[in-house]
């Protein structure tokens, strides 16, 4: 499948469109009943920035979004497009692209006329609108499917579809729901890579839905992780990974493993050492704390005396994943796999930390 | 030894499959005798009607009563009321029930259990009980016309208007297909237009083949509205001339039929026209 060559070889006339418009989702509430869908969201979205929301089912991701396309409306709080207040702008007015979860193309019409619907509905001729929407699929990698209906497209050929109709219109803002999560994983990946790439080309501002962390991290300039309405941080995917602000963004992103710990004068004790506290040591209680270590972030050496044993061996490719037991706790640590021979189950090993300092939270009720 | 072990075979299969051809056969034949009786059902009072109508008291047979239709007075006036009003029927019931349905799915799916008993009622109450009440509570001016009927007729033609629509908006995904519309900059009225409609091309149809048939048959309520709509004509006109009323009542079947499969064949060469674009 061709994906990365269209974009990079289209002799279409599309261009950066200089639309980027700044998006302002400022302390957004929507109830639905008794669930706060949004409870006080803020972002500030820049020019041509393309902006991830990250997070569980029913964090409230799909709700923001469908607040800025005008398909919601919030209770509370105010959305500014490009400085305009959007309360009360019906979504058809909104100026904005959308591509959608499910399959979304209208059954009746080819793609070339999927693509042009925009354009008839803003009156623009009937050969305009063609060679546009030709433009656009050519843009896509889909020339040659003009004139195939929606049931003869695969799903990834119809999200595509779909993507290049939510362009044909020239939108302010590209509205991104889940558009991925149909498709299997070697389309994903190939369709994650060309949007990113019309995205930069085009540089327009795109907010973009995802339950899944390695899109959001691989695709995103920055990334929103949302639980319960609010955003816990947001970031680029650098720092959020290396850095996360919260246990919940250190849990939700990447891989964590909980230990406990105890306080000491300048930190916390884990494996036997002092380790500084990462952020505000002040705020974290003096009891009850766990600390959270990234697979990558320990090391484990064998040792007959060792205080952990290997109790589980995932490969992983260029690493193979262990499972430690160490004092009641199974801690994850990430070996390369042409060392991890040594590290047969239930072998002996000690851990120690790779990193200066180390993220703490409050022990968890049920550990 | 080739043979042993086959008479062998035989042998030890025989008892085995036989009863099960044998109830197989049976099987058979109780579908063929059931699709009889229903055809005698349906096909022995057409053939009364039609052998009544075109023979004389001779026993002679003659197409004189069907030639001689168009020239019967008042038929072609009752004809045309029957077509206007379904016209209109048509025309309000679409126009309601289609944006309903389209919100109803879209923004309401629980309400639509409601619907389908709300739907059903005209079936479940006489027309003769609906037509009383309507005529005592209208105003005059819209007893006096023949439009009431058809407001009546949109009543009646609901159950099968609303079980057509539901089951086509039911194969489409029409939350995403109207934001998906609304998002690219379409009111609410062109996404119906442009994007809803003609996705429920089929399910239109056979909206309209029924409400068409409806109207076209129902005499209970217009009889007793005092308009002579073709049903009407046929009944009244049995009085004067059995034979050539009988002939119209036919004609109005053999038409109904006609156009219902008029209709029907439509949508088969569309779908496989359809079907033909996938396999290329």
């Amino acid at each position: 499948m061709i994906l990365e060559n269209p974009v990079a070889s289209s002799q279409s006339e599309l261009h950066a469109t200089d639309q980027g418009v700044p998006v302002v989702l400022d302390a957004l509430v929507r109830q639905f009943g008794s669930t706060r869908a949004l409870d006080g969201l803020s972002i500030d979205i820049a020019p041509g920035e393309f902006i991830a929301l990250l997070g569980p089912s029913g964090c409230g991701k799909t709700t923001a979004l469908r607040c800025l396309a005008g398909f919601e409306q919030p209770d509370s709080g105010a959305i500014l497009v490009g400085g305009q207040n959007m309360a009360g702008v019906a979504a058809q007015r909104r100026d904005m692209g959308m591509v959608f979860q499910s399959y979304s193309l209208f059954p009746n019409r080819n793609a070339r006329d999927n693509v042009a619907f925009g354009l008839q509905l803003r009156r623009q001729r009937a050969n305009a609108r063609r060679s546009r929407a030709n433009e656009l699929l050519e843009l896509v990698g889909l020339s040659e499917h003009a004139l195939k209906y929606p049931h003869q497209l695969s799903g990834g050929q119809q999200q595509r579809v779909a993507l290049a109709r939510a362009l044909a219109i020239e939108p302010q803002v590209l509205l991104l729901d889940e558009p991925l999560s149909a498709l299997d994983a070697k389309v994903r990946s190939e369709l994650r890579d060309q949007i990113r790439a019309l995205q930069q080309r085009l540089a327009i501002t795109t907010v973009f839905v995802t339950h899944d962390q390695e899109e959001a991290l691989s695709m995103a300039d920055r990334v929103c992780v949302m639980s319960r309405g609010r955003a816990e941080q947001i970031a680029t995917p650098s720092t959020l990974y290396a850095q996360p602000a919260t246990a919940f963004v250190a849990e939700f992103v990447g891989v964590s493993s909980r230990v406990p710990v105890t306080r000491t004068k300048d930190g916390v004790e884990l494996f036997g050492k002092s380790v500084k506290i990462r952020g505000d040591a002040a705020s974290v209680p003096s009891t009850e704390i766990d600390a959270l270590l990234r697979p990558e972030d320990v090391v484990a050496r064998t040792s007959n005396q060792g205080l952990g044993v290997v109790n589980h061996r995932s490969f992983l490719g260029a690493t193979t994943r262990l499972g430690v037991g160490i004092a009641g706790s199974t801690v994850k640590v990430d070996v390369k796999s042409s060392e991890a021979e040594d590290f047969e189950l239930g072998t002996r090993v000690d851990l120690s930390l790779n990193a200066h300092d180390v993220l703490v939270t409050e022990r968890r009720a049920s550990e | 030894m080739a043979s042993v072990v086959a008479d062998n075979i035989v042998d030890f299969e025989l008892p085995l499959v036989a009863p099960e051809a044998t109830k197989r056969r049976r099987i058979r034949w109780g579908r063929g005798l059931l699709l009889w009786l229903a055809a005698a059902y349906f096909i022995i009072p057409l053939y009364a009607a039609l052998k009544f109508s075109l023979q004389n008291i001779n026993g002679k047979f003659s197409l004189s009563p069907i030639t001689a239709i168009p020239s019967q007075p008042g038929l072609g006036a009752a004809f045309f009321l029957s077509m206007r009003l379904a016209a209109v029927t048509l025309a309000i019931v679409l126009f309601l029930m289609v944006p309903t349905m389209v919100y109803v799915h879209m923004k309401m799916p629980r309400f639509r259990r409601f619907m389908e008993v709300v739907t059903i009622l005209p079936i479940v109450i006489p027309p003769i009980v609906l037509i009383l009440g309507v005529l005592e509570a209208s105003p005059l001016w819209l007893k006096s016309s023949p439009y009431l009927l058809s407001l009546m007729y949109v009543v009646l033609s609901m159950p099968f208007v609303y079980r057509s629509l539901d089951s086509g908006l039911g194969a489409l995904d029409v939350k995403t297909l109207v934001e998906a519309a609304r998002s690219l900059g379409s009111s609410w009225l062109s996404t119906i237009w442009r994007v809803l409609v003609p996705n429920l091309r089929s399910a239109l149809l056979s909206a309209t083949v029924l409400t068409l048939a409806l109207v076209l048959g129902e005499f209970t309520m217009a009889s007793l509205d005092l308009w002579e709509t073709l049903p009407v004509w046929i009944v009244d006109f049995d009085q004067t001339n059995a034979h050539i009323s009988t002939a119209v009542a036919m004609i109005s079947l053999l038409g109904t039929w006609v156009l219902l499969t008029l209709i029907v064949s439509i949508d088969r060469s569309s779908s496989r026209r359809r079907r033909k674009n996938r396999i290329s």
